[in-house]
C-alpha cells in the first residue's frame, strides 16, 4: 500500500532582503522590486517529507501551491530536490484570499487526491506571517495537527512521532495518521537540487489547476470567501521625535543623569 | 450575549499566563467602550484559583473547564471545548495570545466557525467601517492593526461581516494592569465530557522538557541594550556593569546575539522579545525596523552612537554622539556623582 505525502508550499517575496525600492511612494508594496523565494519553512517541510520517503520507499511526495502561474518555479525546484509531483492552484478566482479562503482552496485540492497519509507545511510564510493556514487546512480536512515541529523522530504506516517547540521548551508527541504537521525554521535544512533530476525533469511542465477542478463552493474562494478585509495599509516611516543631541561632555552627561533622576526614571 | 471573550492560557506553574492578563486588560477597555461584559475562558486541570485571580482585571464571567485531560494543552480537546463555548455564547470579539498555544488553537477555531482571524496585532481599537464598494457602514468594528511584510508595513484589518472578530496578540505588546482590586466576577462551569470523548487520543504527548527560563527581560523597567557597535563580547561586559549600577536588565540586537556577544534570550525585536520599559538605552544600535518593532514603545529612549544619523536616533529622546566605550563609563561616573 502506498503512502501519500502532501507538502504545502508558497512562493513569497523575499522580505529578508527588502531594499529601499520595496515600497512605492504611496505606501503600497512594490512587489515587482521584491525577488521571490521558496518560503524558507516550506523547504524545511519538504525536507521532512523527503526524510519520510527515505524511510518508506513506496511513499510519494506531492507539492501543492496556490499562487500566480510563476509559482510553478517552486514546484520545479521541489521536484529537482526529490518531490515526485506537484501542481499550482492558479485562477483569478483564488485572488485576494485571506487564510480562511486559502485553507479552503488548499483543502479542496487535497481532497481530490484521495487518501492522503501525511500533510506537511511550513509554520508560517514570511510575507503574511500569520501561521494560520496549516491549522486551518487540518480543521477543514477534519484531521489532527501538530504545529511547531522541529524534528522527525519516527514514522510508520499508522503514526508519526515528532519533537515540537513549546513557548519554553519542547515536547515529543505521537500522532495517529492522517495528520497535518507544520515545520519551524529549527528543522533540518532541505537537501540540494539533484543534477540528474534537473536534467531529466527540465522539460516536464508543471500542472496548473483552476477553481473548477477542486469541487469548491465558489463563494468560499478568494476575496469573496475572505472575512478579513484590509482597511488601510501604512508604510512604516520613522516618526521623528524631538530628539536632544548631546556631545559626550562631562557637563552634558551630568545634566542628563540629573534630569533622569529628578524625573524618577533612573 | 455578544460580549468580549479572552482565551486565558496557563503558565507551566498552572497560573494565568502574563499574555492572558495583558489581553484581559485590553479586553476590559474594549468591553467598556462597547458597553458589554468581559468574559474569560480558562481550560485546564485544578485551575479554579487561577480562574478567580482574573477578577481584578475586570473580568465579569470566567468560563471554567476543569478536567485532567485538558492539561497539558492539546489542540483537539481545547479547540472542541472552546468552539462549542463560542457557538453558545456568541461573543462579538475573541482574543488569543500569539503564543505557541494561541497560534495553534485560534486558526483552528476560526476555520471551524468560518470567521476572520488577524494575527499578531499590535493595536486593537473600536471604530466604524465603510465598505468601499457597497458604501455600507458598520459601527463598532474591531480595528485589528498589525505589521506585515517583515515589519515594513502596518495594516489595519477589519472583519465587518462575520462574528466573532478574532485576533491574536503577542506577549508584551499590550500592558497588563489591574482594573479594580475589589472587582467581583463569577465562575461559570463548562461541561466538557462530550468534547473530550470525541477529541480522543489522536495526538499523544510522550514527554515534555521545560526549560527553566533564567534570563527574562520582558518586564524590566530599565533596559540597557547593546548592538553590534559594542564591538566584542569583552566590551559587552561593560553593559552588565552599567546595568547593575542603575538597576537595569541587559538587552541586545540580533546582530549582537549572532556575533556571540550575549545570550539569545536577550534579543529584542521582531524575532526576539517585545519590551516597553520606562527607559531604554541603546548602545551601538543602528535601529533596524526589526529591532524597533520590539522596543519603540519604551517611554524614554537614549541612543549612544558614533553615527549622528543612525536611524535609532530618530526615535530617541536623547542622542549622545560618541563611542560607547568612552561614553558609558563617563555616564556611569556622572550618575554616581549625582547620587551623592
Ligand atoms: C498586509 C497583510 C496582512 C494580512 N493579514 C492577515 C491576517 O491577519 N489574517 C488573515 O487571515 N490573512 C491575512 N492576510 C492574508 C494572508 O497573507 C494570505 O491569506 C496568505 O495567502 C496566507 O497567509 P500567510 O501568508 O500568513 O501564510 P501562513 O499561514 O503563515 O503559512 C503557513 C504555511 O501554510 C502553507 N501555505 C500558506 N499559503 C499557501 C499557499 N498559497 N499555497 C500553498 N501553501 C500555502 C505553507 O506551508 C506555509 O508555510 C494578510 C495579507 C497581507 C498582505
Ligand atoms: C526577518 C528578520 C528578523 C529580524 N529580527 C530582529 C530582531 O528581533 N531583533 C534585532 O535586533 N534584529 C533583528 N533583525 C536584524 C536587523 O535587521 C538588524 O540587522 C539588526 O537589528 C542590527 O543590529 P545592530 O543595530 O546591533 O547592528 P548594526 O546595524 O551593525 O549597527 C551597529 C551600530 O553601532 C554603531 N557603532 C559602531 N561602533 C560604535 C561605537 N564604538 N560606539 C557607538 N556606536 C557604534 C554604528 O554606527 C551602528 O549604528 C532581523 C532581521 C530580519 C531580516
Amino acid at each position: 500500500m502506498s503512502f501519500k505525502i502532501v507538502v504545502l508550499a508558497k512562493q513569497v517575496p523575499d522580505t529578508h532582503n527588502v531594499g529601499a525600492d520595496a515600497m512605492n511612494t504611496d505606501g503600497t508594496v512594490n512587489r515587482a522590486a521584491l525577488p521571490t523565494v521558496f518560503n524558507p519553512e516550506d523547504l524545511k517541510a519538504l525536507e521532512m517529507a523527503l526524510q519520510v520517503k527515505d524511510q518508506m520507499p513506496d511513499a510519494t511526495v506531492t507539492v501543492v501551491t496556490m499562487g500566480p502561474p510563476r509559482a510553478a518555479e517552486i514546484i520545479k525546484d521541489a521536484r529537482n530536490r526529490g518531490a515526485d509531483d506537484g501542481f499550482v492552484l492558479s485562477d483569478a478566482r483564488f485572488a485576494g484570499a485571506d487564510t480562511l479562503a486559502t485553507s479552503y482552496a488548499l483543502s479542496q485540492a487535497i481532497r481530490q487526491l484521495g487518501k492522503v497519509d501525511l500533510i506537511l507545511g511550513g509554520r508560517q510564510a514570511i510575507d503574511g506571517d500569520t501561521a494560520q493556514v496549516g491549522p486551518q487546512v487540518a480543521e477543514k480536512l477534519d484531521i489532527p495537527q501538530v504545529t511547531y515541529a522541529e524534528e522527525l523522530l519516527a514514522i510508520d504506516a499508522k503514526s508519526i512521532t515528532i519533537r515540537r517547540r513549546l513557548e519554553r521548551g519542547t515536547e515529543c508527541v505521537k500522532a495517529q495518521l492522517p495528520v497535518l504537521v507544520t515545520v519551524t525554521s529549527a528543522a533540518a535544512d532541505c537537501r540540494f537540487p539533484n543534477a540528474h533530476r534537473m536534467i531529466r525533469l527540465s522539460k516536464e511542465e508543471v500542472r496548473m489547476i483552476n477553481a473548477d477542478s477542486i469541487d469548491a463552493e465558489m463563494d468560499r474562494l478568494g476575496l469573496k470567501g475572505s472575512p478579513t478585509k484590509v482597511k488601510q495599509i501604512e508604510n512604516v516611516v520613522l516618526a521623528h521625535k524631538e530628539s536632544v543631541v548631546l556631545e559626550p561632555t562631562e557637563a552634558a552627561l551630568s545634566e542628563l543623569s540629573a534630569t533622569l533622576i529628578k524625573e524618577h526614571i533612573l | 450575549m455578544n460580549n468580549v471573550l479572552v482565551y486565558c492560557e496557563l503558565s507551566e506553574k498552572n497560573q494565568i499566563a502574563d499574555i492572558a492578563l495583558e489581553l484581559c486588560t485590553k479586553g476590559r477597555q474594549l468591553a467598556s467602550r462597547l458597553g458589554c461584559r468581559l468574559q474569560a475562558a480558562v481550560l485546564g486541570s485544578g485551575v479554579k484559583a487561577a480562574a478567580e485571580s482574573l477578577y481584578p482585571y475586570g473580568v465579569d464571567e470566567v468560563f471554567l473547564a476543569d478536567d485532567p485531560r485538558l492539561s497539558p494543552y492539546r489542540t483537539l480537546p481545547h479547540s472542541d471545548v472552546l468552539s462549542k463555548l463560542i457557538q453558545k455564547e456568541q461573543p462579538q470579539i475573541v482574543l488569543f495570545g500569539a503564543s505557541s498555544v494561541g497560534r495553534d488553537l485560534a486558526p483552528r477555531i476560526a476555520s471551524f466557525l468560518r470567521c476572520g482571524l488577524t494575527a499578531d496585532c499590535t493595536q486593537l481599537e473600536i471604530g466604524s467601517h465603510e465598505d468601499p464598494k457597497t458604501k455600507k457602514t458598520y459601527e463598532n468594528i474591531l480595528y485589528q492593526i498589525r505589521p506585515a511584510f517583515g515589519g515594513n508595513i502596518i495594516a489595519t484589518i477589519v472583519c465587518p461581516e462575520t462574528r466573532p472578530q478574532m485576533a491574536t496578540v503577542r506577549e508584551g505588546v499590550m500592558k497588563k494592569e489591574v482594573f479594580d482590586p475589589a472587582y467581583k466576577g463569577v465562575i461559570v462551569p463548562v461541561a466538557v465530557e462530550a468534547s473530550l470523548a470525541k477529541a480522543d487520543q489522536a495526538v499523544e504527548i510522550l514527554s515534555r522538557e521545560i526549560e527553566e527560563q533564567k534570563i527574562d527581560i520582558k518586564g524590566a523597567q530599565i533596559i540597557v541594550a547593546g548592538g553590534y557597535g559594542m564591538g566584542s563580547r569583552e566590551n559587552f561586559q561593560l553593559l552588565h556593569q552599567f546595568a547593575r549600577l542603575i538597576g537595569a536588565s541587559v538587552g541586545a540586537t540580533r546582530a549582537a546575539v549572532d556575533a556571540g556577544f550575549c545570550e539569545g534570550e536577550r534579543q529584542i525585536g521582531q524575532t526576539g522579545v517585545t519590551v516597553r520599559p520606562k527607559l531604554y538605552i541603546a548602545c551601538g544600535i543602528s535601529g533596524a525596523v526589526q529591532h524597533r518593532a520590539g522596543m519603540e514603545q519604551s517611554a524614554k529612549i537614549i541612543s549612544i552612537n558614533t553615527d549622528p544619523d543612525a536611524p535609532i536616533n530618530a526615535i530617541a529622546d536623547y542622542t549622545i554622539v560618541g563611542d560607547v566605550m568612552t561614553v558609558i563609563p563617563q555616564f556611569m561616573a556622572c550618575y554616581k556623582n549625582n547620587l551623592k
